[in-house]
């Protein structure tokens, strides 16, 4: 048997393939359950990948968040590629899009073959329309646990109550918001260090 | 034909900002206009049929859309992968950079506002989705009760949505 630093090569490996096949098992899970576009992802990525596997934090989560907005593409793949990435490198990001993408692949699938009438079925029909108000719910819950773990102040929720009025009420792209808040965070930071700069006594 | 389902959800995925329902103009543009795949009324079908299916409407669109035009498995991978490709490129680079700068005190100072704003984006898509279309009746507002309760009281966001749909099979029913 082969052996580095130590340790048998076939066990890193190993473990290496249980911890790839663990990050598609939880995407996939994921996928399986993100019913009602994007967000709705956000309760199961938080339950599964922060709070289960501990694969990354709160806080890196809302910042994942911010980074998934700037990219193209559905915002669950974003999510998917980066958790998979900062644990597991590119194989990681690999495996978990795949398992994020897999269930509703062959679901649709399924339903092109076969199902033609899937959708007017009565029992469907019911099922959804009890899950419909769920996934609001699911969505708007964990907003005061994610305020407390980035430790948002006053200004952060008059910010974040500000941004959702633009976004819901007033049509502003969720992009652009995006945009604003690095922007005005940026604007912020550098205003102080000029000025704490400038005299270095009052900081 | 392969390689213009390919190439179409290709550039869907590439210029598709926002996600979800903000790409849906983009996919009628090419799905519907440019290539005439399906009519509006197979389009608007599709984008129901998404909303009662996991996953992202993207890759719903593409695997179906691919299977229509293909006739065989083939096509939906394609259209897939296609849709698929850019935002994995993309977003790895951005993950790579973002972990190797995040202490960077530029980038630090811009996420000191992006963190509150993204519970804004939050907060916007639970506001957006309290509509006619999600709360039909009271026993919307009942469910969405219990759950938003039992959501806080942590119990699994998969379990409660196994639970809400049972719910809605025996009052609906």
């Amino acid at each position: 048997m082969l052996y580095l630093a130590g340790k048998p090569i076939q066990c890193t490996w190993d473990t290496a393939m249980r911890e790839l096949w663990q990050i598609f098992l939880s995407f996939f899970r994921i996928g399986m359950f993100t019913l009602g576009g994007g967000y709705a992802m956000l309760p199961l990525i938080q339950r599964e990948v922060v709070e289960k596997r501990q694969w990354v934090d709160s806080r890196e989560f809302i910042e994942l968040l911010a980074l998934a907005q700037t990219s193209p593409g559905p915002m669950a793949i974003n999510a998917a590629v980066f958790v998979g990435y900062k644990h597991r490198g590119v194989a990681g990001s690999l495996v978990a899009c795949l398992g994020m993408t897999l269930p509703s692949f062959l679901i649709i699938l399924i339903i092109a073959m076969y199902l033609v009438g899937f959708r007017e079925n009565h029992y469907v029909e019911s099922f959804f329309k009890g899950i419909r108000p769920a996934v609001v719910a699911l969505i708007a819950a964990p907003l005061y646990a994610l305020g407390k773990a980035i430790k948002i102040r006053w200004w952060g929720v008059l910010l974040a109550a500000l941004i959702a009025m633009a976004i819901a009420y007033a049509g502003v792209s969720p992009a652009i918001m995006v945009v604003v808040a690095a922007l005005i965070g940026l604007l912020n930071g550098m205003i102080r260090k000029h000025r704490s700069g400038e005299n270095p006594d009052v900081s | 034909m392969y390689l213009d389902l390919f190439f179409s959800f290709f550039k869907i995925g590439l210029f598709g900002f926002g996600g979800g329902y903000a790409m849906l103009p983009l996919i009628q543009h090419e799905v519907v206009g440019t290539h005439h795949w399906l009519n509006v009324v197979d389009f608007t079908d599709i984008v129901a049929i998404s909303q009662i299916t996991p996953g992202p409407v993207a890759i719903n669109m593409a695997t179906y859309v691919g299977y229509v035009v293909s006739g065989n498995v083939w096509g939906s991978m394609l259209a897939t992968l296609g849709v698929t490709l850019p935002p994995l490129l993309i977003m790895l680079i951005i993950s790579r950079f973002y972990l190797k700068f995040r202490k960077n005190q530029y980038v630090e100072m811009a996420f000191s506002t992006l963190r509150p704003g993204i519970l804004g984006l939050i907060a916007a898509a639970a506001i957006s989705l309290v509509n006619s279309y999600n709360f039909i009746d009271k026993t919307s507002g009942l469910i969405f009760a219990a759950v938003f309760a039992a959501s806080l009281c942590r119990i699994h966001p998969i379990k409660l949505i196994i639970a809400s749909g049972l719910a809605g099979l025996l009052i609906y029913h």
